[in-house]
């Protein structure tokens, strides 16, 4: 059995978990076995259904007022019950901001072996071998798992999402959580409103220094709404508040993986491209022919972002008024 | 208050990455403390016990060669140092080896980095947690203590949570919590004397083994489109790359 861990945050499912929903169920079937969702938190029975669209056959709920908020160790616990009431061999979740955190704890509590941020789903066929990124985007290695039980978090954007029609029964699990296993108190949650959440992003429209000043993003933001993504900057433009510090990737920002980085007037130091290198398609625009970005770019356009950027703009709004 | 910084040594990211019989290879590299736990959880350790006094303890578990990190954490403002003489395969067993030192000292507070930038495991901090059955909170931006009360703010997808907890935790670092600080020759001279413990490990094996290393495929060059015809570039990114 695969247990899969549906993330979730105010009610709401994550996009993540979808994904990974249809991680969990491929892997069973390759497995010869089921795949079975747990969520913790407070998603209503109906929304968990949808995951039935992913291939899931059942979801386990688990509510109680300690489970709305996520907390790494007491959402260990009621998964950890999860596993032995089910007996899962696999416990997958998403490389995300929560499954990083909840999947280390748990491959130490059910004494399973771990790969952290896998890219693929695992080679079954002699032993059980999973492939993770390491040196920052640099390589790739492959995990062997000989424990009896794994955990497996995956990349956000690895796997992607796949559909396959059905419904998921859902039903309510006892996890067994009670107000003296909670130790941290959430004061506030503080979201970005009506923005893409950069870490998630298929796309992503990211922007540096050479864009000279904060009021010059007007254009980045246009283009990143037109295609409905998410935007980012490179380091010095969030260290002199051009950007808000979230927007900052790269070594000592945050990593990502979209299906299309555009990157604007960035260089593209090292440093930078450890955050970025991952994405399926790079476009770098820059104005210097030998921006070493371009070595790492699918596609280029060597120009002037103040030119090339509002036609671009323009162009894909030509193209999706079209399609 | 009592605190535990987990420091990692990596190597350098600008260094080229190469591979020998599916070992990676380490000549000509320049190795250096992982940027996170030097830069964020180092720092914001020092500067807590410089405003709330007590001590910073670095843990680090590998071999003889990783004392130069260990001194230049203590060159930064920590105390005193424990290196736990085990060459580590994976995180479970680093995790293992801290959690076993730990168990006896009672850190109020172990810090660690978000992830070190050789493996990119993100684990190290939340496999301890859970074998010393304490609270994790990961990606700290921020951190305000009392000693027995703990105000943490940390990063959600698209925003942030501000976050209390009572007692003992492990936390991982990031960006905001603090500012990278150069040691200077004072801190550089009284490292040299300050107590540097080595013990023989007495933790778990690991959970995993790396069977082999790959590296990507080799990028085609770069598709250069005219900047006068940006509607090639949407017909590409719709036609090839398949992403629009
Ligand atoms: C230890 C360490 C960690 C670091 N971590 C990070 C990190 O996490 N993330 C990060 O981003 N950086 C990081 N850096 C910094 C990194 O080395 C680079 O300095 C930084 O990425 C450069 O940012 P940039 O490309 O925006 O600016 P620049 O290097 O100044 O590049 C600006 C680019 O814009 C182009 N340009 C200028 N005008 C135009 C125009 N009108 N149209 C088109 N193009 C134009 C220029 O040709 C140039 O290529 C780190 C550095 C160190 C030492
Ligand atoms: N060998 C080690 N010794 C001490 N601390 C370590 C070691 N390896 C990792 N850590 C700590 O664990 C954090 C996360 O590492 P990782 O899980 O490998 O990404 C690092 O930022 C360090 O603080």
């Amino acid at each position: 059995m695969v247990l899969v861990y549906i993330d979730n945050s105010e009610g709401q499912i994550k996009k993540a978990s979808y994904e990974v929903a249809g991680y969990g169920v491929a892997l069973a079937e390759q497995m010869g076995t089921e795949a079975v969702g747990i969520c913790v938190g407070n998603v209503a029975n109906d929304a968990l259904s949808t995951l039935g669209e992913y291939g899931l056959s059942k979801i386990l709920n688990a509510q109680n007022e300690h489970l709305n908020y996520f907390d790494s160790q007491v959402h260990t616990k009621a998964v950890a019950k999860a596993v032995e009431s089910t007996g899962a061999e696999v416990v997958v979740l998403s490389h995300n901001y929560n499954g990083k955190a909840l999947s280390a704890r748990l491959s130490a509590r059910l004494k399973a072996g771990l790969v952290a941020g896998a890219v693929e789903l695992p080679d079954t066929n002699n032993g059980f071998l999973v492939k993770k990124s390491v040196f920052s985007g640099k390589a790739f290695a492959n995990y062997e798992l000989k424990t009896d039980k794994k955990v497996i978090s995956v990349n956000p954007n690895a796997f992607g999402l796949h559909k396959k029609g059905g419904t998921a029964t859902v039903e309510t699990f006892d996890a067994g959580i009670s107000a003296d296993d909670v130790k941290v108190k959430v004061l506030s949650v503080n979201k970005v409103s009506d923005t893409i959440a950069l870490s998630d992003a298929e796309l992503v429209v990211s922007a540096g220094r050479g864009l000279k000043g904060p009021e010059n993003w007007g254009m980045i933001e246009e283009l990143a709404n037109t295609l409905g993504a998410a935007t980012a900057c490179s380091r010095p433009v969030s260290d002199v508040d051009w950007r808000p510090h979230h927007e900052h990737v790269g070594q000592t920002g945050i990593t990502i993986r979209p299906n299309l980085y555009i990157a604007v007037a960035i260089s593209g130091a090292i440093q930078h491209l450890a955050g970025v290198n991952s994405s399926k398609t790079i476009v770098v625009i820059n104005k210097d022919a030998e921006a070493p970005f371009f070595k790492a770019a699918d596609y280029g356009i060597v120009g002037d972002a103040f030119e090339v950027v509002p036609k671009l703009n323009e162009a894909i709004k030509a193209y999706k008024a079209s399609a | 208050m009592k605190i535990l910084v987990c420091v990692s040594k990596v190597p350098d990211t600008t260094t080229k990455i190469e591979f020998t019989d599916n070992q990676f290879k380490a000549d000509n590299v320049t190795w250096i403390m992982n940027p996170t736990d030097e830069w964020y959880a180092l720092v914001r350790a020092v500067e807590l016990k410089e405003q709330h006094g007590g001590t910073v303890t670095i843990i680090n578990v590998g071999g003889a060669e990783n004392d130069q990190i260990i001194r230049k954490a203590l060159a930064i403002g920590a105390d005193d140092a424990v290196r736990v003489n085990a060459e580590p395969t994976d995180a479970y067993e680093v995790a293992s080896q801290i959690a076993s030192h730990a168990k006896e000292a009672n850190y109020d507070m172990i810090f660690t980095g978000k992830e070190t930038i050789d493996y990119n495991g993100f684990v190290v901090g939340g496999m301890l947690a859970e074998l010393l059955d304490l609270p994790y909170i990961s990606l700290a931006s921020k951190l305000d203590s009392d000693g027995s009360k703990a105000t943490i703010e940390r990063e959600v997808e698209g925003g942030n949570e501000i976050i209390e907890v009572s007692g003992a935790f492990v936390v991982s670092t990031q960006k905001g919590i603090a500012e990278q600080r150069i040691p200077n020759m004072r801190g550089i001279m009284s490292a040299r004397t300050k107590p540097l413990q080595v013990v023989e490990p007495n933790g778990e094996g690991a959970l995993s083994t790396i069977q082999s290393y790959e590296l990507p495929p080799q990028k085609e060059s770069v598709k250069l489109i005219d900047a006068e015809n940006v509607g090639e570039l949407v017909k590409l990114l719709h036609e090839e790359a398949k992403v629009i």
